[in-house]
């Protein structure tokens, strides 16, 4: 495995565990970012470039944006007083290190198993859009309903009330 | 002799190359492509600011900055000695390693988008199947630095810039990609390379340009509202005016920082011109078939300048928008008529070579602008203000 | 190809390791806004397994895996918003975003 890999994946994993651990919440939104990054580059290293690009366009570009938003908007940008752990937090970090340990034992017990074709896939980008528009037209305007849904619903659930609560 | 001159800058790289072993060469080849865009358009960024303040001051009645040089030629010199050498003030209450690294990631994600751009024939630095959507992906992102400069500097005025600044930015990110689209559709790819040599034929000696199609004039002039939005420059820089918020996002900044947001702007605006210029001017390719003897990466340069003329003029003749009727003006204006404009680029394919999609097209689109600029124009539009209080 | 030579292991351990980092800030966190982080942490974990498993897999011009990641992120986002609108409107409810604080079903 190449040291382009080793890295990326460091880069990741750091920037998931800055963002679980840090006390200032708008500096767990940026290291979250980090980690959408690295995600999106181990993407680009895997041949996967439309879903790659996608990636930093929708979490970098919109995702990441409406967390620091909604940071904002509850005044969660000043480093809160007491913990900011729950009341337990060793069950939470159990359960994790038990989930971790058996996707762990699960992949390698399974690795002479696993495939390994190793020829890059040559995908083009227009494949996709056959793709889209043939065989996955159904979930397609599926999404496309949800996405209208959770606009809809989102505007509405975070809008003000009419005067009368004011 | 004229291939030659076309191809001076793709000659040069290769015979530099041929001096290394082999496994070298790509890498190297590479590597002075993007020495060469470094070195470049910051040039051309000098030229833009000196062509700005002395633009400005001309249209405002009075001489821009003349005395440092003949004609004050040599301002964007002292300019730069200045940025370099004045005090770099952090705040005592601000996030340093933010601070720090907000001009750092704008300045890196602006370059990285000339990756893709065809500056001439041959001439593009990565040739990428889905080379749009790595430009409009690297464009999100700068979105992030803007908000990081403003919430790192702990001052309100600069925090409530950076929350306008990106509201505006997501805003107009939307009828940007879906002017974009129609100029995808009617290629077949996403890759910058096909979609200048889609362009790049001729009848008649006229050229195949998109901007002279009713769809392509259309997306061309919401493009370029799209892209005057996503920059943040007059019309729409209401987060860095100068009247209203001492300096938006980046009050807190001075010396070399300043400098690099300065910098940063003016090479977004040249990138999202360049952009333009591929998908709607023809890139590289020359106006008239006679005119083919100059070389290509001239005529790209041109066409960005030109397009940076155009900024300049339009920030000295319109009036700075408030930020609601910007907010008004991307939701029910540009995007209805960009998702139009999509519809009326299916129907000229659809409708087939011949006269008749001409008139057809052209009145559609503009019997919708008619349309909705007249209901939009209402009067209770301009009535006084409602205030709504952010919780 | 022996096992230890398959590059599909590293990626799905990262990918294992990026959840389980999801899962414990999920867990132990404080602020709803966080457990949301931990929530779009976890989905990008297995956006990876599926990318990685399309590219090592046996048939990766039928797309399959790249097109489930696509609409995984499409739906990704939408929930993200939903999430984050709700919290938005708890927090001017309740005036806090602790999740601690709010273990009561009526205001």
């Amino acid at each position: 495995m190449s040291f382009v890999f080793y890295v990326l994946a460091a880069l990741s994993v750091a920037g998931a565990l800055a963002a679980v651990l840090l006390k200032n919440t708008v500096h767990c939104a940026l290291a979250v970012t980090i980690a959408f990054a690295g995600i999106a580059l181990l993407f680009l290293q895997l041949d996967a470039q439309f879903a790659g690009f996608a990636q930093i366009l929708i979490y970098i570009g919109a995702v990441a944006i409406l967390v620091v938003f909604a940071i904002l908007l509850t005044r969660g940008s000043e480093t809160p007083k007491g913990t900011v752990y729950s009341h337990f937090p060793l069950v939470g970090l159990l359960t994790a290190a038990a989930i971790f340990a058996v996707l762990g034992w699960a992949v390698l017990s399974s690795a002479p198993m696993l495939p390994n074709e190793s020829a890059p896939p040559t995908v083009a980008v227009i494949d996709i859009g056959n793709a889209l528009m043939g065989r996955y037209v159904l979930p397609l305007e599926i999404v496309a309903l949800l996405l209208t849904a959770a606009l809809i619903g989102a505007v509405i659930v975070a809008m003000h009330e009419k005067a009368g609560a004011q | 002799m004229i291939e030659k001159a076309d191809q001076i800058f793709v000659l040069l790289a290769h015979w530099v190359a041929s001096f290394l072993p082999v496994w070298l060469q790509p890498i190297v080849l590479v590597l002075l492509g993007v020495v060469a865009i470094i070195v470049t358009f910051p040039a051309l960024f000098a030229i833009t600011v000196l062509m700005e303040r002395k633009g400005l001051g001309r249209m405002q009645n009075r001489y821009g900055p003349n005395r440092v040089g003949p004609f004050g030629l040599f301002q964007p010199v002292a300019d730069g000695i200045k940025s370099l050498t004045k005090e770099d003030i952090v705040p005592l209450s601000a996030d340093a390693v933010v601070h720090f690294l907000a001009p750092v990631l704008l300045v890196v994600v602006v370059f990285m988008g000339y990756a893709v751009l065809p500056i001439g024939r041959n001439m593009t630095l990565v040739h990428m199947d889905a080379g749009l959507l790595f430009f409009f992906a690297i464009g999100a992102s700068s979105e992030l630095s803007v908000f990081m400069a403003g919430w790192s500097s702990r001052n309100k005025y600069s925090l409530l810039g950076a929350m306008r600044a990106v509201a505006q930015m997501i805003s107009y990110e939307v009828p940007l990609l879906m002017s974009s689209v129609a100029v995808v559709m009617m290629t077949g790819s996403l890759s910058l390379g096909k979609i200048v040599d889609a362009q790049n034929q001729y009848t008649y000696g006229l050229p195949h340009w998109y901007i002279f199609t009713p769809w392509g004039f259309a997306g061309f002039i919401l493009f370029a509202i799209a892209a005057t939005a996503e920059t943040n420059r007059s019309p729409f820089d209401l987060p860095e005016g100068e009247s209203e918020l001492v300096a938006g996002y980046f009050t807190e900044y001075s010396g070399f920082k300043f400098a690099l947001f300065f910098l940063g702007e003016y090479v977004g605006m040249m990138g999202i011109s360049g952009l333009g210029t591929t998908l709607f001017l023809g890139g590289y390719s020359a106006p008239l078939q006679v005119l083919g003897f100059v070389p290509s990466w001239l005529w790209f340069i041109a066409k960005v300048m030109l397009s940076m003329c155009v900024f300049i003029w339009v920030r000295g003749t319109l009036p700075r928008l408030r930020q609601d009727q910007l907010m008004n003006f991307a939701w029910k204006f540009v995007l209805p008529l960009t998702m139009l404009n999509l519809l009326v680029a299916g129907l000229w394919r659809f409708m087939g070579e011949g006269w008749l999609r001409w008139p057809v097209c052209s009145a559609i689109l503009l019997g919708a602008y008619v349309l909705m600029a007249r209901t939009g124009m209402s009067r209770e539009r301009f009535g006084p203000r409602s205030y709504r209080y952010a919780e | 190809m022996n096992a230890a030579t398959n590059p599909l292991i590293g990626y799905l351990l990262v990918a294992a390791l990026l959840f389980a980092i999801g899962l414990a800030g999920a867990l132990t966190r404080r602020n709803a806004i966080l457990v949301l982080i931990g929530i779009e942490l976890m989905l990008n974990a297995a956006n990876l397994n599926l990318i990685a498993f399309w590219r090592y897999g046996p048939h990766p011009e039928a797309l399959t895996g790249m097109m489930f990641a696509i609409f995984s992120i499409a739906v990704a986002a939408a929930e993200a918003a939903v999430g984050l609108g709700l919290v938005i409107s708890i927090h001017r409810h309740a005036h806090t975003t602790d999740l601690d604080a709010m273990n009561r079903m009526k205001g």
